[in-house]
């Protein structure tokens, strides 16, 4: 039974918080912290002292000042690193503008203009986030409070209405009303496979206890993916709220968060939270009352990606060695320890409260029916704004690209839409998708019809100047890496993919490797064990589909057109450009080159390393590969 | 009862009754296809690791057979060419995946990546070849691992792990870095959990684990020492286990043959281990009948099986006061072997002893300090079953075409009580033979204690003397042991003698013996011992020539010499924390 009710904690938050003057926000994501943005936290807190203006660092009652505090992932993490003063918004702030932010914004109320936002393409300055295209064109349900409130401090998620749907569930719901309702919203898994979630809490509610699990699968391995750890670091209570009722709707009294190692901030900000929800008497027993228990565990993982597969996630906590089982029996039935359990990620369990606060009817409506609501898509590669977003499901790539991430920039940073040459979608499990997918809906349905999947979320923008065989090659390094070595085609076939893959990259490649590969990579797909293995292929497989003059063009014509295999580079001095000038002669370490000063050189193929050392050298463009 | 319908399934047009088949793979092997894979064992959980089960079942795709039970009206097709091309693409990955020279290698012609690659027709490999060295470790007196052979089938590991409730091995590593390594990737021979058994090496399907045959050729080189005589004995599970290799069906004692055989080898002296047995049973049985009245450390627990006696001191030393001090048979025929040489004049050292056995374990008890006497150990060399039949082969002796030869007297002759050591539950019944005869010299002879012979995992009987009774308890495999004695220790069993063999079945199925799966073989090579049981003298008191040993080379029964030559005594090695 909690020690304080929730109403009253938010009614008390709410009053202190009134007498707040100004709000300084830190951004406290893994992004901006890397960026140096605990020092500027240090330098507003030094700066506040030295000026002796009054500043708190919780809400309490006797708090009437500034109020500076950290939060969560704000997503923009390519400006980062962020600080807000009230609803003014900088970006690429450093410590030593802080005394200028708190000289001129602070006591004075003036802007700070150097500091805001500029559209790269229209250099347009920003004022507000609201006023920023990258956060305008998303809709932030899951990531509302993401960035904006303190993650370390419950109070005031619980004065933002959190923990309200928990109560709910336990107090005014019965278990199948709360899967009932979870069906009716179409709410499907955020981890890849998109299982309605509703579904999947129905068949363990039905199965026999008294003992279930909840667990939060937080493994998140993607490369280039960091939704889930976004959440955990921005909004954690969001994620426990979620399990609550999780365990609420199956009949759970316990839960792990299994969060991989390489996230320590995430596992501080998660225990620190679930300590928190433990002293209000939130997790524990007689929760709300209701005569239910439930408590969490917080568990690191030790750093394999196939751990993010569930039956080995659940070995894995067992204290076994990760490795996927056959399926049936699914979790549902025999799960960790061999009792029935729920499985969902993290973006899954921390989207259940805000299903349930605007009703399963609203949450529906959003998107396509099939799949509803929103979805995060951690934007990398080249693109303007990198960073998190969070769009309706059903956006095209093309919104997502150009409106929200600033649009597909060039190698030295300027955006250029037309350089768009492709986008990998769901990670190293995922396929590409080309121009003529720009405007396919981002859903779990149609992305199957074009061979991709919108997998956990990770959205990898490549350019003109991006080999496709190497990214195909670049996933696979990494699949095979990651492979847990039980079945054979995913252990031994992503090995030999990868061998085919280099012998093309290399020059070594004949048609008949490209028709080994091929068989290969479909052979893979079809005969593994568990997804790791089904989907390790996808890379291949799309871009054999999408670009496959780029694969005949390293075969038959020993050429890469992108220019990024370095054996195939044939590095060549333009005799029209060249000055003769001597310095790339001088900088060449095989003494590859030669040519009499004043004249065109020449670059001795049998000689050269291709390092690159002449290109970068010269100062006319003379020397191209 | 009416059997319950469960229906039928179509398997390549031919449909077939689901009669309670664990997965569709068993339904496709009764049906008559003989689907070769390599991680399904009847005895060990699901693995659906080698995907070479796989088949399309209409409506459901491609699916690994091992993983799907069968539901009526499937219909499977197992020849299609996508099922037979995706089958060959992962044979050809694993052929490249490691050192598989097979004219090299000791697993040729009983090994299954061999033969399915002959099966299937494959000359070449497409891709690269990415091991082609060994990495042999012989540091294991019982067993030989060349890691560049496993195809990481997980067998061993399973094995090790649910039969055995040991987990001296496992995987490590991920992807196709992963490999199968003892704790801290040790030495097999370094190994703080191994006992030996090597049933690790009865389930591999290739030759990463393989008995250790390095002393076939010391013993060779005996042979062909004119200054040393070499006797040879073979464990009662030879003879219905040896056949198999050369054509003769399971179950078809041998004993004939073999004696043919180790002469042309150049034996000078062919005896049977089951001479031994006997001599087992009047020490380990006067044993327990003292125990049992002066209520010593009871339950008596038998002492014949070295990897048992190896698990008692490794897992649970607590139960050492109840092992039997007796020595197994093996360990019995060396002493009196050469204490009989000596008496004749011989020296110790002159006479070789060597040991056939189903076992691999036997080696690593040979080799024991204990068993050693001024540097001479009482047995010289084990050899297993398959050792044997290497040695035959390579000899050139046209095996199944020998006439049957006897043993040499007096360590040849033998009782059934002897015989049947090699059964599990043989020993116990044996043991009940001699009980029963000593407590009661009226009691009848041929009494068979059926419920023994069964293949349930754990098996009792009661013996009724007047008012004594005397409750014993039956099992195989040491997970299974574990069990039993955690049910004694807690108080929810109570028996006065249990006998324990590692490997499920005994040593008809130990890991010296020709390779099986499933219970069917160890069933037929059991009733071959019965069979021949039912020939000789039943119990072991009745062998005249063991009984003329005490008076001669020992004294009497449980007396000073018989414990010096016929018992042991056993030390925790119990890792402390």
């Amino acid at each position: 039974m909690p020690n304080k009710k929730i109403e009253e904690i938010k009614k008390d938050y709410k009053e202190a918080y009134k007498n707040i003057t100004g709000r300084v926000t830190i951004c406290g994501g893994t992004g901006c912290m890397a960026g140096g943005s605990m020092k500027v936290y240090d330098a507003f807190e030094a700066e506040f002292k030295k000026r002796k203006i009054g500043y708190c660092l919780n809400i309490t009652k006797g708090c009437h000042e500034n109020y500076l505090s950290i939060s969560g992932c704000r997503g923009f993490c390519a400006a980062g690193p962020l600080v807000s003063v009230n609803d003014i918004f900088y970006t690429h702030v450093k410590p030593e503008d802080v005394a200028e932010i708190v000289e001129k914004t602070i006591l004075k109320g003036e802007v700070v203009d150097r500091l805001l936002y500029t559209d790269p393409a229209s250099k347009a300055h920003y004022k507000t986030t609201a006023e920023i295209p990258f956060y305008s064109k998303q809709e932030r349900i899951l990531l509302a409070d993401c960035g904006r409130i303190n993650p370390e401090d419950i109070n005031e998620y619980i004065a933002h209405g959190g923990y309200a749907q928990a109560k709910r569930a336990y107090l005014e719901m019965t278990d199948e009303q709360v899967c009932q309702e979870m069906i009716k919203s179409g709410l499907r898994g955020r981890g890849g496979g998109g299982f309605p979630t509703g579904k999947k809490w129905d068949f363990t509610r039905i199965e026999k206890g008294p003992k279930k699990y909840v667990i939060c699968n937080a493994d998140e391995g993607d490369p280039g993916a960091f939704m889930d750890r976004s959440v955990m670091e921005g909004n954690p209570n969001a994620v426990i709220e979620g399990m609550m009722i999780a365990a609420r709707a199956i009949g759970a009294d316990e839960g792990y968060v299994y969060v991989r190692m390489e996230y320590p901030l995430a596992v501080v900000r998660m225990r620190k939270a679930i300590k928190q929800a433990e002293e209000l008497g939130l997790l524990g027993e007689n929760i709300f009352g209701s005569g239910k228990n439930f408590k969490i565990n917080v568990m690191e993982g030790a750093g394999a990606f196939v751990c993010g597969e569930e039956t080995a996630l659940i070995a894995s906590v067992e204290g076994k060695r990760g490795m996927p089982k056959v399926k049936p029996p699914f979790p549902s039935q025999s799960g960790l320890f061999g009792k029935p359990t729920v499985i969902n990620n993290v973006e899954t369990l921390a989207t259940v409260a805000k299903v349930l606060e605007m009703g399963a009817e609203k949450f529906a409506a959003i998107g396509p029916k099939t799949s509803p609501g929103t979805k995060t898509f951690a934007v990398t590669g080249r693109v303007a704004n990198t960073g998190l977003v969070e769009v309706p499901m059903g956006t095209t790539l093309r919104q997502v690209i150009d409106d929200v991430a600033g649009g597909t920039t060039e190698n030295d940073g300027t955006v250029n839409k037309a350089a768009f040459k492709a986008a990998q979608i769901g990670g190293p499990s995922g396929g590409c998708l080309t121009k003529e997918h720009l405007d396919v809906p981002l859903d779990f349905d149609s992305l199957k019809t074009v061979g991709a999947m919108i997998g956990s979320g990770g959205l990898v923008v490549m350019n003109q100047n991006t080999c496709m065989v190497n990214i195909a090659r670049f996933f696979l390094e990494f699949t095979k890496r990651e492979s847990c070595g039980k079945c054979v085609p995913c252990r031994e076939g992503t090995d030999q993919m990868l061998a085919l893959l280099t012998d093309i990259t290399e020059g070594r490649g004949t048609m008949k490797t490209l028709e080994t590969l091929e068989e290969l990579a479909k052979s893979v797909q079809k005969s593994s064990l568990c997804a790791l293995g089904k989907t390790a292929p996808n890379p291949v497989l799309s871009t054999l589909k999408y670009f496959r003059d780029e694969y005949l063009a390293h075969i038959q014509k020993k050429e890469c057109p992108a220019g990024v295999c370095k054996a195939l580079s044939k590095y060549r001095i333009e005799a029209a450009k060249c000055k003769g000038c001597g310095m790339c002669k001088r900088a060449c370490p095989v003494q590859a080159i030669s040519g009499e000063v004043g004249k065109p050189h020449q670059i001795d193929p049998k000689k050269c390393i291709k390092c690159g050392a002449c290109a970068r050298t010269c100062k006319f463009g003379a020397v191209t590969r | 009862m009416e059997k319950k319908e469960l229906g039928f399934v179509t398997i390549e047009g031919k449909k077939v009754a689901i009669e309670g088949e664990r997965n569709l793979l068993e339904l496709v092997r009764k049906a008559g296809f003989n689907m070769v894979t390599f991680c399904y064992q009847p005895e060990l959980e699901i693995f659906g690791a080698c995907r070479l089960c796989l088949a399309e079942v209409e409506g459901m795709g491609i699916l690994a057979t091992c993983t799907v039970k069968p539901k009526d009206g499937m219909v499977v097709h197992i020849n299609t060419d996508e099922v037979r091309k995706l089958r060959r693409m992962n044979l050809e990955l694993l052929l490249a995946s490691g050192n598989h020279e097979c004219t090299l290698c000791g697993k040729s012609g009983n090994c299954k990546l061999q033969k399915l690659a002959k099966d299937m027709g494959i000359t070449d490999i497409r891709f690269k070849r990415k091991v082609t060295t060994s990495h042999l470790d012989s540091t294991s007196a019982a067993l030989v691992r060349d890691s560049s052979k496993c195809i990481l089938c997980g067998n061993c590991v399973r094995t090790c792990n649910e039969v055995q409730g040991i987990g001296a091995i496992d995987f490590a590593f991920r992807g196709y870095k992963a490999k199968i390594t003892t704790a801290f990737n040790k030495d097999m021979g370094e190994s703080k959990e191994c006992v030996s058994c090597g049933q690790c090496a009865r389930v591999c399907p290739v030759g990463a684990l393989m008995p250790n045959h390095q002393e076939i050729e010391l013993v060779q080189k005996a042979i062909n020492n004119p200054d040393k005589k070499v006797a040879v004995h073979i464990a009662p599970a030879v003879r219905v286990g040896l056949g198999e290799i050369f054509g003769i069906k399971p179950g078809i004692p041998v004993d004939g043959k073999i004696a043919a055989a180790l002469r042309m080898l150049g034996f000078d002296y062919v005896y049977d281990t089951s001479f031994a047995a006997d001599l087992t049973i009047v020490e380990e049985a006067s044993e327990f009948i003292r125990r049992f009245t002066e209520k010593d450390h009871l339950p008596q627990l038998t002492s014949c099986c070295p990897a048992w006696v190896n698990y008692v001191e490794k897992f649970v030393p607590e139960f050492i006061p109840n092992l039997s001090s007796a020595r197994s048979p093996m360990q019995m025929m060396g002493p009196v072997l050469k204490a009989d040489f000596e008496q004749k004049g011989g020296k110790r050292e002159d006479l070789v002893v060597v040991a056939i056995m189903p076992c691999t374990a036997k080696k690593m008890e040979a080799k024991l300090d204990k068993f050693y006497v001024d540097q001479n150990p009482d047995t010289d060399h084990v050899v297993t079953t398959t050792g044997l039949a290497n040695m035959i082969k390579a000899a050139g002796i046209d095996f199944a075409n020998l006439p049957d030869e006897e043993f040499d007297a007096p360590f040849g002759t033998k009782t059934g009580g002897g015989v049947i050591f090699g059964a599990s539950g043989g020993v116990m019944e044996a043991a009940l033979r001699f009980a029963a005869a000593a407590l009661n010299p009226k009691a009848k002879d041929g009494v068979i204690f059926e419920s023994l012979r069964e293949t349930k995992e754990f098996r009792e009987a009661e013996l009724k003397v007047g008012d004594i009774k005397v409750r014993v308890a039956v099992t195989s495999g040491l997970r299974n042991a574990r069990k039993l004695l955690e049910d004694v220790k807690a108080g929810k069993a109570h028996y006065d003698f249990i006998e324990v063999m590692s490997c499920p079945g005994g040593c008809v199925a130990g890991a010296g013996q020709p390779q099986y799966e499933g219970w069917k073989i160890r069933k037929e090579r059991a009733k071959g011992l019965y069979a021949e049981d039912a020939k000789l003298d039943y119990k072991s008191q009745d062998n005249k020539d063991v009984m003329a040993l005490y008076g001669k080379v020992l004294d009497k029964i449980g007396g000073p010499v018989a414990h010096k030559l016929l018992h042991t005594h056993y030390k925790s090695q119990k890792e402390q924390n």
